[in-house]
């Protein structure tokens, strides 16, 4: 019996802790999920794209005939204007289709309407457009640099934020440091491609006046709010269904201008209006990621403990600021978390956002921290280098391992176990075995290497943080609303919007729990803002741990208001009364009435319980916590071929800590599908723009996902450090894959290559950069 | 991603096929068969053919056939037919070698041989395959048909010998002698890319000497074809690692290496000398 089933026998719940298979899957795997291209329309939309990175729009003609919409005919929609009250953070105001001016290929200028989209694509391919030379930008460094061409009016010197800290007593500390280390970290542009594009689909009811979008969202009910404003109509007119959502990762969670565009147009046709996003849009024009630069130095003592980190972080965020979060989502995030799971006190960090003639940044799952963890995981490498040491001996130095801990940051981690998750990997990994089988491999000319990367994954985080970053939009709580009908039927209406991560099988698992019922009885309403309760959607590693407290909370409520009703039917007290397989029983009697006669008696026989108990069976639960850290420990085991550069990964294991765990298996998948796409991050992605900016990776021929035959067999360790910042005792984990993934396998590519005393300290370590680190080293 | 619109011609016969290209060519008409490289292309839009004519109705176009000399593959045999070994020869196993590196699977259950060779990708396998092992690539129009030596095939990127009225009609192969050994090898960034250099080999070994050496390279210049200097470092060189990094070497200096935005030439050079390399070593099995 492994440690984790162990716990849950000791929480003494049946169904949290259990493996069960999703509630979700049946439908998706026979083919019956319903996804928003599935919808006929009586109309398709095709978007005209700037082919130039920056220029005014001399002219925009469309052929004889043709239904065309631009910016002019959106007089008096507001433009996308995401707001920040902190961090020196410029507006910049995105209008719903390019006015006047384009700022990076792909952006959309027109959009032409027609029966199909074929048709719709060969009217747009006719559009005679004609965009004036322009000098644009590209390069975050170039971009802020003195005398580049200025991308907005109202942020000068293209910087749109900048973020300071710095710790009281900073400059004595590190003046008297013995060793001070530095990394010159890069991580280049990605896009998180979800299997499913984006998509919109809006339908006018001519009956009430109200349109009906269903998009591709990770936040129906924000994507409402946010779109009714930009058009001046009442959220009331406006209905929003995620349906079956094909993956997000982040990219789902802006608000795309195409989706207002759709609302537009459905009110405007009074008819129904779709578009479906293809792949080459969806590479260029959607949102991207990480494309940063680190430069990060660490002050030592003599004993290779680490007193202080100073940062200098500045991310490319593209033509545009991406709403609700704001550009500030990287360059915050990585200044509020550069401290990571180490234990020093001084700090120092300047973060900035740089505005360039690209597609604008927007959040991807890990947001900065597979970035920062990267620089930081590279900066105690490269310390443990200079020290003589191993790499795991110098994080046993500097590991956390008192709680609760305040970071240099300010941030208030929670229980965890940094020190165990590394020695649970280290023993895994065999690493005295390794090192001999390293040692034997390099005499043949093979070059094997291992790294380690250990970090804190902040998750489940309500209002406070959001409101710490200066957010004009706050997002943090959740709602749930559960009930049990008439029949005894159970329903759990959430605000939150999954779209994979299978919280229709956990969240039923904490009520099944509560109510004494099994899961499958009871069914997860969410994604249409007509029937759940306004939440923010699925995002930052939040709905099982906020969505799940507030499910619990409901749960608990709904609980005690079935044992009244039980303690009245059968004449018990209260306190001998326990829910289990669908009823109420009297303990150590023979004494039971089920869930669904005391459903019935609820609605129908309410004169019964007068005065005692409320009508109906129907409780609200709302959770807002302050956050809890999940922490984990990768490791990477990889060889690189000398002669191509190219990196295999040969063997990858997780020690990881995430709490209570409540379904197993969907915690597993959460991590393997993080690491495949850190994998993706370490070794293949890279969106490519020319100093034109012209993007040259449209397709996925060439902007590269790891395939199956590039994620290896992956072996998963757990701990369980139950939180003491979550009522379920849950922390969240759906970003720690591709927040360690990377570092720990650039780590490996840099121990294999230690013979060869080269360092790669940027990503994706292409076989094209391992090479030209080799030659340049004279290596090979 | 739609494609703009066209007619599909549905021929029965190869001369019917032929017939309607010559009407359609001038129009942009464009032999469809897998479809597997066209149908994307035209998905982008960046070919915008008026006429399909569709050759996947034609019977016998399927056909493998050998006369004990040659290996005959027809217009539509596809990559998935060599996944076992379609002749009694060491042909066949260097097909049934080569075929794996294709694609993935279903590409390869619908992508076809010649379409391939007509297409002309520089990192086509097969095209790498025509070119070291000097295929004769069979043309046919209304004009009748016309047989074209892979040395003089391959003009450039995704660019032909083929008239715009000549259907790509079959590929013939020689067979190798019994004796023959075969390399190969390639280089991609994720299995199933194009690769970005590929190597094959074949020789015979006379007197434990290597003989007849065959040295293709693809992949790396606008197409495929064989590398005399490294051939000449081989011929008459026991196999083994001296021979065999000399004929890498030879071959890396040789090529005039396509670049782009990631890959310097340099780069590319580097891996032409590990793919002949290990290509001669995968021979020496």
């Amino acid at each position: 019996m492994s440690a984790r089933e162990q716990h849950t026998k000791g929480s003494g719940l049946k169904w949290v802790g259990r493996a069960i298979r999703r509630l979700e899957d049946p439908a998706l795997v026979t083919g019956q999920g319903r996804f928003t291209a599935d919808l006929p329309a009586a109309h398709w939309v095709r978007f005209l794209r700037s082919p130039s990175a920056a220029g005014k729009i001399e002219s925009v003609k469309a052929p004889q005939g043709a239904t065309m919409i631009t910016a002019t005919d959106l007089k008096g929609v507001k433009p996308i204007l995401p707001m920040l009250h902190k961090f020196s953070y410029r507006p910049v105001p995105q209008q719903i289709l390019a006015d006047g001016e384009v700022r990076f290929v792909g952006e959309a200028v027109a959009a032409v309407v027609a029966a199909s989209e074929e048709e719709a694509e060969d009217i747009a391919d006719a559009v005679e457009l004609v965009i004036g030379d322009a000098t644009p930008v590209v390069d975050a460094r170039a971009a802020v640099a003195s005398g580049a061409p200025q991308i907005h009016a109202e942020a000068p010197g293209n910087v749109i934020l900048e973020g300071r800290i710095k710790t009281d007593g900073f400059d004595g500390v590190w003046a008297g440091a013995h060793k001070i280390v530095k990394v010159d970290a890069r991580s280049r542009r990605q896009n998180a491609t979800p299997m499913e594009a984006r998509a919109a689909h809006a339908a006018y009811d001519a009956a009430t006046g109200r349109v009906t979008l269903t998009c591709t969202t990770q936040m129906p009910h924000l994507m409402r709010t946010a779109i009714a404003d930009v058009l001046g109509m009442p959220e009331s007119d406006l209905r929003v269904i995620a349906p079956d959502v094909g993956g997000g990762f982040g990219q789902k969670m802006s608000l795309c201008a195409e989706y207002v565009v759709l609302v537009w147009l459905a009110r405007k046709l009074k008819s129904s209006v779709a578009w479906t996003e293809d792949r080459r849009e969806n590479l260029i024009a959607s949102f991207h990621s990480r494309d940063q630069t680190i430069a990060l130095e660490g002050a030592f003592d003599k004993d290779a403990r680490l007193l202080a980190l100073k940062a200098d972080v500045l991310s490319n965020i593209g033509a545009y600021s991406c709403f609700p979060t704001t550009s500030g989502v990287e360059p915050l995030m990585a200044m509020a978390e550069m401290p990571g799971p180490y234990d020093f006190r001084q700090y120092e960090c300047r973060a900035r956002g740089a505005i360039t003639n690209t597609c604008t940044m927007a959040a991807y799952r890990g947001v900065s921290r597979p970035v920062i963890t990267f620089a930081l995981e590279r900066l105690m490498d490269k310390a443990a280098r200079a020290f003589g040491l191993e790499p795991v001996d110098i994080r046993r130095k500097n590991l956390i391992g008192t709680f609760p801990y305040v970071s240099a940051a300010g941030l208030k981690f929670d229980e965890a176990s940094y020190k165990q998750t590394l020695e649970m990997a280290v023993e895994h990994a065999a690493l005295p075995a390794f090192r001999k089988r390293q040692a034997e491999a390099r005499k043949q000319g093979r070059y094997l290497g291992i790294g380690f990367a250990t970090f804190s994954e902040r998750t489940g985080y309500g209002s406070p943080a959001f409101t710490a970053r200066g957010m004009a939009i706050t997002p943090g709580w959740e709602t749930v609303h559960v009930s049990v009908d008439p029949s005894g039927f159970i329903e759990a209406r959430i605000g939150s919007s999954p779209h994979g991560q299978g919280l229709r099988t956990t969240l039923a698992q904490i009520i099944a729990d509560e109510l004494g019922v099994e899961p499958h009885k009871i069914k997860v309403i969410h994604g249409d803002t007509d029937t759940a309760p306004y939440g923010w959607g699925t995002f930052a590693s939040r709905s099982l741990v906020i969505s799940g407290g507030a499910t619990l909370i409901a749960a608990r409520k709904v609980r005690a208001k079935l044992i009244k009703i039980a303690s009245t039917m059968l004449e018990a007290a209260a306190d001998d009364i326990v829910l289990e397989d669908g009823q109420a029983k009297v303990a150590g009697t023979d004494r039971t009435v089920s869930i669904a006669k005391m459903a019935r008696e609820a609605y129908t026989q309410t004169h019964r319980f007068k005065g005692e108990i409320e009508p109906g069976l129907s409780e609200s639960g709302t959770y807002d916590p302050p956050g809890t850290f999940s922490n984990a420990c990768h490791v990477a085991i990889v060889e690189v071929d000398v002669e191509t550069g190219r990196t295999r990964i040969e063997k990858f294991l997780v020690a990881e800590d995430a709490g209570r765990i409540i379904n197993p298996m969907i915690a597993d998948g959460q991590v393997h599908g993080g690491i495949a796409q850190g994998i993706g991050n370490a070794l293949l992605e890279e969106i490519v723009y020319d100093d034109s900016g012209n993007p040259l990776t449209a397709t996925l021929a060439e902007y590269m996902p790891p395939t199956a035959r590039e994620v290896p067999e992956i072996e998963l360790h757990h701990i369980e450090t139950p939180s003491t910042e979550s009522i379920t005792k849950a922390k969240g984990l759906g970003e720690g894959g591709c927040i360690g993934a990377p570092a720990a396998i650039v780590n490996a590519i840099n121990d294999a290559l230690s013979p060869f005393d080269i360092v790669i300290d940027e990503m994706p370590a292409t076989p094209q950069r391992v090479r030209a680190a080799l030659r340049k080293a004279g290596a090979a | 991603m739609k494609p703009a619109p066209f007619i599909r011609h549905v021929p029965k016969t190869l001369d019917e096929a032929v017939k309607i290209l010559a009407q359609v060519a001038p129009q942009d008409g464009r032999v469809l068969a897998g479809g597997q490289s066209l149908v994307p292309i035209m998905a982008f839009r960046l070919a915008k053919p008026a006429h399909l004519v569709d050759i996947n109705e034609i019977d016998g176009l399927d056909r493998i056939a050998s006369d004990g000399t040659t290996l005959s593959i027809g217009a539509c045999v596809r990559h998935g037919a060599f996944h076992k070994s379609v002749v009694g020869n060491p042909l066949g196993a260097l097909l049934t070698f080569v075929a794996r590196h294709i694609a993935h699977y279903p590409i390869r259950m619908r992508g076809t041989f010649c379409g391939s060779l007509a297409h002309a990708d520089p990192s086509s396998e097969w095209c790498l395959t025509a070119a070291t092992l000097d295929a004769t690539i069979v043309a046919r129009s209304t004009r009748g048909e016309r047989p074209i030596p892979a040395r003089e095939f391959f003009a450039g990127i995704m660019s032909t010998a083929l008239a715009e009225d000549e259907l790509l009609a079959e590929v013939r192969l020689p067979l190798l002698s019994p004796d023959t050994k075969f390399g190969f090898n390639e280089f991609s960034r994720r299995a199933g890319d194009f690769a970005m250099s590929a190597a094959l080999v074949t020789y015979r070994l006379q007197g434990g000497k290597i003989a007849e050496a065959r040295v293709g390279v693809g992949g790396a210049e606008p197409f495929p074809r064989r590398i005399a200097q490294a051939e000449a470092a081989l011929n008459g060189q026991p196999p083994g690692d001296k021979a065999f990094r000399a004929a890498a070497e030879a071959a890396a200096n040789a090529v005039e290496a396509m670049e782009d935005h990631q890959t310097s030439a340099e780069y590319r050079r580097d891996l032409v000398r590990a793919v002949v390399r290990r290509a001669l070593e995968h021979s020496n099995r």
